[in-house]
C-alpha cells in the first residue's frame, strides 16, 4: 500500500473556516429526549497552517463543557481529541443533514426521504447483540441511552455518490458495547441488520433489493474509537431519515456502511456479505474506505461536493482519517480489497 | 417553407417512407402542434428556472441542474426520432415539422447539461475533468452523445439541407446513434434501479425498429386497417 501522509494532501478547507466546534459531552439524561446535551462552544481560532489532521497530542484548545453534578462525562480519547481539532470545517446545516439522505428503505429519491420516514415508530425498539460472544444481550434503546455515556463527534461523511457533508454526531464508541457481550476468538466480522418492516418502509417492498439491509466491519475496524453508534446529531434526538434510533457512523468509509436504524449485531467468523455487496459487488466492497485512488464507474472518487458549497473539493484518503485509520489496512492493496 | 416540406416529403414518399393514404393528413393538427412542442420543449428550463429562484433545487443544486437538463434532453430526442414513424405509419404528416424543433431543444438541453458538468461542477477544472470523462463509461457515452448532436445541429437549416442533398439523411441518421448513446449514458448512471432508464431505451428501440423496411410495412398495413375499419 503507498502510505500518503495527510500533510500531503492539500489543506484548503483549513482555511476556509476559523469556526471550531467542540466536541461536547452529551450526558445521556436517561431518556430519548437527551436534554442535557453538551454545548458547542467557540473555541479559539485554530493555527491556519495546520495539516487537516494533525497530531494534536494534548487537549489545548479543547474546552470542557460543563457537567451537571452526578452525570458522567466522558474523558476524550487522544483519537477523539484529533478528530475535534479536526473538524475545523463547518458544519452542514441541520436542515440540509436531515433533508437529503440516502435511506432506500423509505425511498429512493434522497429529497423525498425526510416525508416518508416520518412518523416511523423508533419505541418501543430493541436491539439484539449476539453470535459469537460470551454475554448476548438484547437491549432496548433507553437502556443504551442510559448505559452508554453520549458524546458529540464532528465527523465528515462521504457519500459514495460523490458529496459529502461534516455532521455533529451524537452517540458513543461501539467499542463499549462490544467489551460488554464480549466477543469469543473466534468471532473476525461484526454483522448488521435494519429493521425489516414493509408496512413502515415502504421502499422494502421494492422487492428487486436483498432487504434487510447489511453491513459489516472487520472486528478490528468496529473496535476503532472512531467508530461510534449515533443516537443524534446537532444535540437532537436522529430523526427517522437520519437512521434513528441507533446508526453506525465509521467516518472513513463511504457513508452506506454507515447502516441505519440497527436492530441486530452479530459477531461472526465469515466476512457478511453487504447489502451493496450483493447488488454489485464489482462496484462496492466490503472495505469500501473513502479512496480517492480507486475510481467509481459512475462518481468521481478523486473529488466531492460539500453540500452548502458550490465547486469540488478533493477528496482524502480514508477521508482524511488516515493518520488514525491506515495501519488497520498496512499490508493490504487497497485497490483489490475496494 | 411549405415547399420545402414537401419536397421532404416526396423523398419520403419515393422512400416508401409514407403510405399511399394518409389518416391523419388533417390541417387542424397544424398551428397546435407546433405551439405545443415549443411550450413543451421550453417547459422544464421554465420549471428549472422557476425552482432555482426559489431554493427548490435540494441540498446538491449542482447535482439537481445537471440532471434536470440531462432529462429533457433525452426525452426530446426520443421524441424527435418519433416524428417520422408518426408521419410514415399514422400518416400524422405535420409531426415532420416538429422534428427539427424537437432535435434543436435536444442538443440545446444537451449542451447545457454539459456546460454545467464542466464550468459550473467542475469549475473546468481539466485534471478533474479528465479524470470524470475519460475513466468513467457513462460520461463517455453522454460525450459521444452530444458530439453527435454538434454537426446535426449546425447542418439542421434549410441551406445545409439543400447543399448535403442525400446526404443530409444520410447524415442525421446519426441521431439514432446518438439516442442510443444517451439512453446508455443514463443506463450506466443510475445507481440501482434502472426501470426508467430503461423504460427510455425501449421506446427508443421500438421507435429504430419501426424504421426497418419490413417492420413499417407491417406496421403501415396494421394501422391502415385499423384506421379503416368502419365504426361499430
Amino acid at each position: 500500500m503507498v502510505k500518503i501522509r495527510s500533510s500531503e494532501i492539500t489543506p484548503e478547507w483549513v482555511y476556509l473556516s476559523r469556526r471550531k466546534f467542540m466536541r461536547g459531552t452529551a450526558a445521556a439524561a436517561g431518556a430519548l429526549l437527551l436534554a442535557a446535551c453538551g454545548p458547542r462552544q467557540e473555541a479559539m481560532p485554530r493555527a491556519a497552517d495546520a495539516p487537516p489532521t494533525a497530531e494534536v497530542t494534548g487537549p489545548a484548545g479543547l474546552a470542557k463543557p460543563p457537567a451537571a453534578p452526578g452525570e458522567p462525562t466522558v474523558a476524550p480519547t487522544p483519537t477523539a481529541q484529533a478528530v475535534a481539532a479536526d473538524a475545523a470545517e463547518p458544519l452542514t446545516s441541520f436542515e440540509d443533514i436531515t433533508n437529503y439522505n440516502n435511506f432506500y428503505e423509505f425511498s429512493t429519491d434522497k429529497v423525498a426521504v425526510a416525508k416518508q420516514a416520518q412518523g416511523f415508530k423508533t419505541s418501543p425498539w430493541t436491539v439484539t447483540i449476539g453470535g459469537l460472544v460470551n454475554r448476548p444481550l438484547t437491549l432496548g434503546i433507553e437502556d443504551i441511552l442510559k448505559r452508554y455515556p453520549q458524546e458529540e463527534r464532528i465527523y465528515r461523511l462521504r457519500c459514495v455518490e460523490g458529496w459529502s457533508m461534516v455532521i455533529p454526531w451524537l452517540g458513543f464508541p461501539l467499542a463499549a458495547l462490544l467489551k460488554e457481550v464480549e466477543p469469543l476468538s473466534a468471532a473476525r466480522y461484526v454483522r448488521f441488520e435494519t429493521l425489516l418492516d414493509r408496512e413502515q418502509m415502504p421502499g422494502q417492498r421494492v422487492s428487486f433489493f436483498p432487504w434487510p439491509y447489511v453491513e459489516g466491519l472487520r472486528l478490528d475496524e468496529a473496535m476503532h474509537d472512531l467508530t461510534i453508534l449515533s443516537t443524534g446529531l446537532y444535540g437532537k434526538v436522529l430523526l427517522p431519515q437520519n437512521g434513528a434510533p441507533l446508526r453506525l457512523v465509521v467516518p472513513w468509509k463511504y457513508g452506506f456502511k454507515s447502516i441505519k436504524s440497527i436492530v441486530r449485531i452479530d459477531l461472526v467468523e465469515e466476512m457478511p456479505k453487504s447489502f451493496w455487496m450483493i447488488m454489485a459487488s464489482d462496484e462496492y466492497g466490503f472495505y469500501a474506505n473513502v479512496n480517492p485512488d480507486v475510481p467509481h464507474p459512475r462518481w468521481s472518487q478523486a473529488s466531492e461536493r460539500r453540500i452548502g458549497e458550490l465547486g469540488r473539493r478533493r477528496t482524502l484518503p480514508f477521508n482524511g482519517y488516515a493518520d488514525q485509520v491506515a495501519h488497520l489496512y498496512a499490508g493490504m492493496d487497497l485497490r483489490q480489497n475496494y | 417553407m411549405q415547399r420545402m416540406d414537401e419536397r421532404v416529403g416526396r423523398r419520403l414518399f419515393a422512400f416508401g417512407a409514407l403510405p399511399p393514404t394518409s389518416w391523419l393528413r388533417g390541417e387542424r393538427w397544424k398551428p397546435a402542434g407546433q405551439i405545443i412542442v415549443h411550450l413543451a420543449a421550453l417547459a422544464p428550463l421554465a420549471l428549472l428556472i422557476w425552482d432555482g429562484l426559489h431554493g427548490h433545487l435540494t441540498a446538491e443544486p449542482i447535482r439537481a441542474i445537471t440532471l434536470r437538463t440531462g432529462k429533457p434532453a433525452l426525452v426530446l430526442l426520443v421524441l424527435s426520432l418519433a416524428c417520422t414513424p408518426l408521419s410514415a405509419i399514422f400518416g400524422l404528416r405535420q409531426a415532420l415539422k416538429w422534428r427539427r424543433p424537437l432535435g434543436l431543444y435536444a442538443f440545446f438541453y444537451a449542451a447545457l447539461h454539459f456546460l454545467i458538468f464542466a464550468a459550473v461542477d467542475y469549475g473546468l477544472d481539466l485534471g478533474l475533468l479528465r479524470e470524470a470523462i475519460f475513466e468513467k463509461r457513462y460520461a463517455l457515452a453522454g460525450l459521444a452523445a452530444l458530439l453527435l448532436l454538434v454537426p446535426l445541429a449546425i447542418t439542421s437549416t434549410r441551406g445545409w439541407m439543400r447543399r448535403l442533398g442525400k446526404r443530409w439523411k444520410r447524415l442525421h441518421r446519426l441521431a439514432y446513434l446518438a439516442g442510443i448513446l444517451a439512453v446508455v449514458h443514463y443506463v450506466w448512471l443510475v445507481k440501482a434501479d434502472r426501470r426508467e432508464p430503461l423504460m427510455w431505451g425501449a421506446a427508443l428501440a421500438v421507435l429504430l425498429v419501426l424504421r426497418l423496411p419490413a417492420v413499417r410495412r407491417a406496421a403501415i398495413g396494421l394501422w391502415q386497417q385499423i384506421a379503416r375499419r368502419p365504426a361499430p
